[in-house]
């Protein structure tokens, strides 16, 4: 059911961006900085594996500006890195295990000397064999990514049972079968890796960075480099985009290495944008292959599937992704017997982390591409086999997790069925013009939140009454364009009782604010909100009771909170705030509080394999439709139209509610049809925005948002967490809507994204009978 | 070092005079004269991110030379509005959700200006179409042309209310992506 639109005050945030007055990390360059930047060999040579005979820095050095060149022998500590495992060099002192692995570090004065200082750097690297694609780096005998590593290439092998899936596929009466394969993906945000870095005479290792998570990489940098994480303080001014990409360290240890050696001076980074593509995280590509089993009525069965993931170079988030990806394998559906394996693997690949769907985006291709071959091969339509199915409020998931939380994937399904692009589908097929092919398809999608079990999900907010009478939220989360600061801030103007100018911001700050998780997982407004909430609420309590000593009250019945003052209702008196905060001393006029995310405790399935983050309670849905045409001559596909409902709990700001689906459906558009990431032999061939495209103004529809109301009872006035679950839809959306114009045969063809052009025709003329093309 | 030259440029309603180098780039000058509002997301002329108007024509800035401001009326996005005063393009681009990162939105308000002060009242497809060489990876660009057209609106003293949004398909496809921009 849509809302009515919520009143949607502009963002806080919005127009100094828009003017260009917002300072992004990428704008801080502190007076008489130096420029850091890392040498990257491996790309220059053609290297992806490689060990390292020798770097010479001399012809480097003597270029005017260059100021000091490091390499992994002056890196203090461990020299290893990694948010879970620490198994990445800050520098590469022995071998390089992907073509982006640093090996040498320039500081110089000047941006055009750190041009110049590394490009005459030199390194002697000679090549190892290579594992390249995950199934090969399993094989006996692969090359080994990190020699001498127990359990060789083979990061992690899980899996999760409920039921017995293979008996039930052996009984059941319909079975469809399948392998997908969903490829890397680049988050190509605005804004690339950057940030500075200043060592203080007291020590303090002082950091202004683009992060999604503050508080926890002062422990990577830590870690790293043998600090003491707690004298590292972190800054996060407002992201230029993160989507994942800038969960876990890009910069930050090579800045914290460059600060301390130079002399007190800061130091910034940024990646330019091939540096960005050539060492910045990327979606793992996963390979699928599944099973789904179902009565001939469409009830399904049992859900078989099994996970091939790429983690690339270092183990990063590589375990986790696949852990998110594996309890969403089976789709957001009622399934009794559900049986899912996974395998992650080290190559000689880019790394692999977060983005944006975590692991989620590559399981739905493939639940949803089994759903429509199961609604062909029984006749159905497949809109109605989803709803036959859909997860709803009270059952048990895929992993066994009993839906206790809102569940509202049925409301979804049915606000697109209820939708004339989904009603005048038939009409659309049929209205294609000359040598086009014309088709709708629509996916059902689903996205946890939180880490889930076994990692406290925690944030702690804490708000203060300002000497001017005003309120300061200190923000804990980043914000990397979500707009959650500026959705704090209303929320506080709300449980103060205040105008929302009456509230500033303090942007994460280590030193500032209280620890809290990181800016992911759909997690971001939910816990800190539900902090703030708490705050807020001690803060209004307590402001009110002290006020009765300056108001001469015997009792604290009758005060309350009002716009800019304290009332006591009864006799009409009223206290200034700004009188207040000078009757008050400092820390009696801070509220600080913390909440913990809950999780899930009756689990009806088992899980061997995850160390943490498994499994999770809380989920967001929606329902995704996409109306395509297809150029028959040249296999272009186009989104003409696109239609999404989201179930994020309770709205709380419609405008922000919208950003999210918009802006996830157009990222998933762009995973579907343009996105693709080339590799050859370890090495990126779509090394810029020229060649990895991402979708611009003119390759997307007006995308539709609707709202399904639902409330969530543990959320911040109900809501829950939309930021990931919209990339998850496009892809089996624009797959179904392929199928829908191309016939089966041909989708059949149709399991690897993108779909390019290429894929596409190939598709078609293999499909050989395409029922729909038309000649003129 | 390059033998450096000056260049004199007026920027945004000042009188500039610089010496810079004849390899300079012109995104590098103008944020080292403190123009950060100027940003930069590839310098290659492919994201648009450093749009700026030069004699009122939107152009990239990472693919000129300082030398050719020489001469030239430049506006950065902060030339064109402030929080304080925006211009109408960054108002409505603000109020209608078109910022999130907000990291192209100085570029993409560049973009916008310099298309309605050409056609004050564009349709859809011609909003889309100035704003290609200009990439956004947060909004998927709905808010975006909503905001261009609200602010078209406002810009002609037209009050009325909003033209429906596009729900019929475009006819023609996309152009092929725009390689190099309009620098």
């Amino acid at each position: 059911m849509p809302l009515p639109s919520p009143s949607t005050p502009p963002r806080a945030d919005a127009l100094a961006k828009a003017t260009g007055a917002e300072r992004y990390a990428f704008d801080s360059i502190p007076e008489g900085c130096l420029h850091a930047g890392a040498f990257r060999p491996g790309a220059r040579l053609g290297i992806a594996h490689g060990r390292v005979r020798g770097v010479d820095a001399g012809a480097a050095l003597s270029i005017p500006g260059v100021v000091r060149v490091l390499t992994a022998a002056d890196v203090p500590g461990p020299n290893l890195h990694g948010i879970i495992h620490r198994d990445q060099p800050v520098l590469c002192g022995e071998v390089i295990r992907h073509a982006g692995d640093p090996v040498a570090l320039v500081l110089a004065e000047t941006p055009e000397a750190l041009r110049d200082g590394l490009a005459a750097l030199r390194a002697d690297i000679e090549p190892l064999p290579g594992a390249f694609d995950a199934a090969g780096a399993l094989k006996p005998g692969a090359p080994l990514v990190h020699a001498g590593r127990k359990g060789g290439n083979l990061l992690l092998r899980a899996k999760i049972e409920k039921g017995d899936a293979r008996a039930a596929l052996k009984n059941a009466p319909v079975v469809v079968r399948g392998e997908f394969f969903t490829p890397v993906q680049e988050h190509a945000f605005l804004e690339t890796q950057c940030g500075t870095a200043r060592l203080l005479p007291d020590g303090t290792l002082d950091m202004t960075l683009s992060t999604q998570s503050p508080f926890r990489d002062r422990f990577e940098i830590g870690a790293g480099l043998g600090l003491d994480p707690l004298s590292i303080r972190i800054r996060a001014p407002h992201l230029g985009g993160g989507f994942g990409g800038k969960d876990g360290a890009t910069v930050q240890c090579l800045l914290a290495l460059a600060a301390l050696n130079a002399g007190g001076r800061p130091v910034r980074m940024a990646w330019d944008r091939e540096e960005s593509v050539l060492a910045g995280f990327k979606r793992h590509a996963v390979r699928l292959r599944c099973a789904l089993g179902a009565d001939t009525d469409g009830t399904l069965l049992a859900h078989d599937c099994d996970m091939l993931f790429d983690t690339g170079a270092y183990a990063h988030l590589g375990g986790e992704v696949m852990e998110l990806s594996m309890e969403h394998a089976c789709g957001p559906y009622r399934i009794p017997n559900t049986r899912v394996t996974g395998r992650c693997v080290y190559t000689n690949n880019p790394i692999a982390g977060a983005f944006r769907g975590f692991g989620v985006a590559q399981a739905s291709p493939a639940f949803e591409g089994l759903m429509d071959e199961l609604a062909a091969k029984l006749g159905m339509d497949p809109l109605e086999l989803r709803r036959r199915n859909a997860l709803a409020g009270g059952d048990v998931n895929g992993a066994g997790v009993r839906l206790n939380a809102s569940a509202h994937l049925p409301e979804c399904l049915e606000a697109v069925a209820a939708h004339p692009l989904w009603a005048e589908r038939e009409a659309w097929r049929a209205s294609a013009p000359a040598f086009t092919m014309r088709g709708v398809g629509v996916a059902a999608v689903f996205n946890g939140m939180g880490y889930g079990r076994g990692l406290p999900d925690m944030a702690i907010a804490k708000v203060e009454l300002t000497d001017a009478g005003g309120f300061r939220v200190y923000v804990s989360v980043a914000d990397m364009g979500q707009g959650n600061a500026s959705a704090f801030a209303l929320l506080a103007a709300q449980e103060l009782n205040q105008p929302p100018s009456s509230i500033e911001l303090v942007m994460p700050d280590t030193e500032r604010c209280h620890p809290s998780g990181s800016s992911s997982a759909g997690r971001t407004t939910y816990t800190f909100g539900n902090a703030l909430i708490k705050a807020c609420a001690g803060l209004r309590a307590k402001l009110a009771s002290r006020a009765a000593m300056p108001l001469l009250r015997d009792t604290l019945d009758g005060l309350a909170l009002e716009p800019g003052r304290v009332v006591h209702a009864p006799s009409g008196k009223a206290l200034p705030l700004a009188v207040l905060a000078r009757f008050l001393p400092h820390d009696d006029r801070i509220c600080v509080a913390e909440f913990l995310m809950p999780v899930a405790q009756d689990v009806a399935g088992k899980a061997e394999g995850f160390l943490i983050g498994y499994p999770h309670l809380l989920f967001a849905y929606a329902a995704h439709l996409a109306r395509i045409e297809v150029d028959g001559l040249t296999g272009r596909v186009r989104v003409c139209d696109y239609l999404c409902a989201t179930d994020g709990g309770r709205v709380l700001h419609r405008q922000g509610f919208d950003q999210q689906a918009q802006g996830g459906a157009a990222q998933g558009i762009g995973y579907a049809l343009f996105e693709e990431f080339r590799l050859d032999a370890g090495r990126s061939t779509t090394g810029d925005l020229g060649t990895y495209l991402i979708p611009t103004a003119l390759d997307l529809p007006d995308i539709a948002s609707l709202a399904v109301d639902g409330c969530e009872e543990s959320g911040p006035h109900g809501l829950k967490g939309v930021g990931e679950v919209g990339l998850n839809g496009p892809a089996p959306a624009v797959a179904a809507a392929l199928r829908h114009c191309l016939g089966d045969a041909a989708a059949r063809r149709l399991r690897r994204l993108p779909f390019t052009p290429e894929r596409v025709l190939a598709a078609l003329k293999a499909g050989g009978t395409a029922r729909n093309r038309r000649r003129a | 070092m390059s033998p450096r030259t000056t260049i004199s440029f007026r920027l945004n309603g000042r009188d500039i005079s610089v010496e810079t180098a004849p390899d300079a780039r012109a995104v590098d000058l103008l944020r080292d004269l403190g123009a950060l509002d100027v940003k930069e997301g590839c310098g290659t002329g492919e994201c648009g991110a450093c749009s700026i108007l030069a004699g009122g024509a939107h152009v990239l800035s990472c693919l000129m030379l300082a030398a050719q401001l020489d001469g030239r009326e430049i506006t950065t996005p902060s030339g064109l509005g402030t929080p304080g005063e925006p211009h109408p393009v960054q108002q409505a681009l603000a109020e209608g959700g078109a910022v999130q990162c907000g990291f192209c939105t100085p570029g993409m308000s560049m973009a916008a200006a310099a298309l309605l002060a050409q056609n004050p009242a564009p349709t859809r497809e011609e909003i889309r179409t100035a704003i290609s060489g200009n990439l956004c990876r947060c909004t998927g660009y709905v808010m975006i042309v909503d905001a261009v057209q609200a602010a078209a609106r406002k810009m002609r003293g037209d009050s009325g209310p909003p033209q429906a949004a596009a729900q019929t398909s475009r006819k023609k496809p996309a152009a092929a992506r725009k390689k190099g921009g309009k620098g």
